[in-house]
């Protein structure tokens, strides 16, 4: 994670005299002249949808447009706090994100350790370069693979279930296999890729720590448990900041590859919820209110997160 | 480290290390035979694919379905504009963030710190999906497959890296080019990215593989199915199932449908696969960078 400062000190030895504001400015005009394009571009794409957010306290209209369009306040957010979807996609996001912690966050970790052990070079390389296929393809594929194996019109897992069973699953279409299905998905595309940044880290634990530990009589579990564990302490802290931060953020195109008529009550997430009011239903300033309720949520985890993990005496993010 | 050694070569650390081994094998194969089998289908008749479910060799080998998919124009198109999309949006994200990220490099420029925050801010907090669709919308771009690339054409996160490593280029050179009589922009152009090559072949590949896998700009700005890219027209045929591939082929009176679409996930997946081999050598790298403080 870039974990950003900002040093003030000059660093070019060969303007040691004071530049006046206007000096400076005409010093780096060739710098500033590069800066355009990127600045036009934040402009545009991120701090003007910001200001649009606006939306959200009107009753925008397309054919009037953002000035003449009326005031409403927080009707919208009325509305949507009272709205039984409100609870619907609050069960929904929080039930997926604790899973996703539960079942998914450990596994990279316990990964890693695995691989960690292992001591043919080759073999190592050979498994990595394997899990981490995954992670580079689109969830389209991804999606597109689950269709292929797991329908029940000759879709190999089903096979396998109806061999020893003799009845289908409707892994797609069943509400109560949703969940396990998208976890399953994150899992099999992310746990390779997600070993990467612990690997890096063990690959920085020197030799000696574990032959101290060998002198004392460790053995390898207690190796594991004193010497590798300690050493991924602070990047699975700073994962799970991460991690908590983005708590409401379900991963909008899974799910809405996922989603069909059959599973959509306990499939419907806020990021896909906006999609369906605000560009297919065309409620523009409601679902920029349901956009803008989850950003603050947001934006107050990640910060809350990251206070809890230095009051926990762990280097935060930020 | 050869005590170590002699730590494994315990019974129980033995059948440890069994274990782990067979276990790691199944992960890899569960990770990767589905591919397989993707690929297997996809030349295999579909007489075949409703028969097994699954196989790693075809046993007629039959190129049926790429014939028939690349003779449809919706398909060949979908092709055109995911390259198109992919070459020029990888393009323009790199010039964008190269030229943005060397002045904020230059720690005594005037407003950099502001800047900086700004893009970080934009990091944490956005306006999310429906604003930044008004805006693309107002820009005249929707159905356009420039929306495709703009809005998402700087990676925030990339831009920070990027900026860290010229930070990290030793200044000496610069000055030198500077003393010499170059601007800022010959030191920019002449010096610094001919120094970060291996940086530029990173994002470059960060990039492209983003513009080809991208789906979800498709979806929210375009609605003419005749600039669909791949990704899109794959989610379509998958999960709609009736795509209308216009002009087919008269050769084929039925379009052999289970292989078909095995052969567009291929053709989708494919320039991922070619250049797998590069993206696992700088991908990894891209981690680390990002991990350097800067």
């Amino acid at each position: 994670m870039a974990n950003i400062e900002f040093e003030q000190e000059l660093t070019f030895p060969v303007e040691k005299k004071k530049l006046t504001f206007k000096q400076k400015l005409r010093r780096d005009k060739w710098l500033y002249l590069l800066l355009i394009p990127g600045i036009i571009y934040f402009a545009l794409f991120k701090y003007l949808p910001m200001w649009g957010i606006l939306m959200a306290f009107q009753d925008y209209s397309p054919f009037l447009g953002f000035w003449a369009s009326d005031w409403v306040g927080f009707t919208h957010f009325q509305n949507f706090f009272s709205n039984p979807d409100f609870f619907r996609l609050l069960r929904n996001t929080l039930i997926l994100a604790v899973y996703d912690i539960i079942f998914f966050f450990p596994v990279p970790i316990i990964l890693s350790l695995l691989i960690n052990e292992v001591r043919m070079a080759l073999f190592k390389r050979t498994v990595q370069t394997l899990v981490y296929i995954p992670h580079f393809m689109s969830w389209v594929i991804i999606a597109s693979i689950s269709y292929v194996f797991l329908t029940t019109s000759g879709g190999i897992i089903n096979d396998i279930i109806a061999h020893f069973t003799g009845e289908t699953v409707s892994f797609l279409s069943h509400p109560d296999w949703f969940r396990p299905m998208i976890i399953g998905q994150v899992i099999w595309k992310e746990v390779g890729w997600g070993t990467v940044i612990f690997l890096a880290a063990l690959a920085n634990v020197s030799s000696e720590q574990y032959e101290a530990a060998i002198v004392d009589g460790a053995g390898r579990f207690r190796r594991v448990w004193h010497v590798t564990l300690p050493a991924l302490r602070s990047t699975i802290v700073i994962l799970l900041i991460l991690r908590l931060g983005n708590f409401l953020d379900q991963g909008f195109q899974q799910i809405y590859l996922m989603t069909n008529s059959l599973n959509r009550e306990v499939a419907d997430v806020f990021d896909t919820y906006v999609y369906f009011m605000g560009i297919t239903q065309g409620a523009f300033s409601y679902s920029t209110a349901v956009g803008l309720f989850k950003a603050v949520v947001g934006i107050i985890l990640i910060y809350g997160a990251n206070w809890f993990a230095k009051k926990m005496g762990q280097e935060g993010l930020f | 480290m050869s005590n170590i050694n002699k730590m494994h070569n315990t019974t129980p650390g033995r059948i440890f290390d069994v274990c782990n081994h067979l276990l790691l094998i199944v992960l890899g194969l569960v990770t990767f035979l589905p591919f397989v089998y993707v690929m297997a289908g996809s030349f295999a008749t579909e007489a075949e694919i409703a028969r097994r479910s699954f196989f790693i060799f075809p046993e007629t080998f039959s190129l049926e379905a790429y014939r028939y998919i690349f003779s449809t124009s919706t398909f060949v198109r979908s092709i055109g504009v995911s390259v198109f999309v992919t070459v020029v949006g990888t393009l323009v994200s790199l010039a964008l963030t190269m030229t943005m990220a060397y002045p904020l490099s230059r720690k005594n420029l005037v407003g950099r710190n502001l800047l900086l925050n700004l893009i970080i801010f934009s990091m944490v907090f956005s306006g999310g999906m429906v604003p930044t669709y008004i805006v693309v919308r107002s820009l005249g771009l929707l159905d356009s497959l420039w929306a495709l690339i703009l809005p998402m054409a700087i990676n925030p996160f990339y831009l920070i890296i990027v900026k860290t490593f010229f930070q990290n280029l030793p200044v000496e050179l610069e000055e030198a080019a500077k003393i010499d009589g170059c601007t800022e922009i010959g030191v920019f152009w002449r010096i610094v990215l001919p120094l970060s090559k291996p940086v530029i072949a990173t994002f470059t590949l960060f990039y492209a593989v983003f513009y080809w896998n991208d789906f979800f700009n498709a979806l929210l700005y375009i609605s003419d199915s005749s600039k669909w890219p791949v990704q899109l027209l794959l989610q379509q045929l998958m999960m709609v199932a009736n795509v209308d591939f216009g002009d087919m082929d008269a050769l084929l009176a039925e379009p052999p449908e289970e292989s078909l679409k095995l052969a567009v996930i291929v053709v989708a997946t494919l320039p991922i696969l070619v250049f797998y081999p590069f993206l696992q050598k700088h991908f990894a790298k891209g981690v680390m960078l990002g991990s350097v403080k800067g």
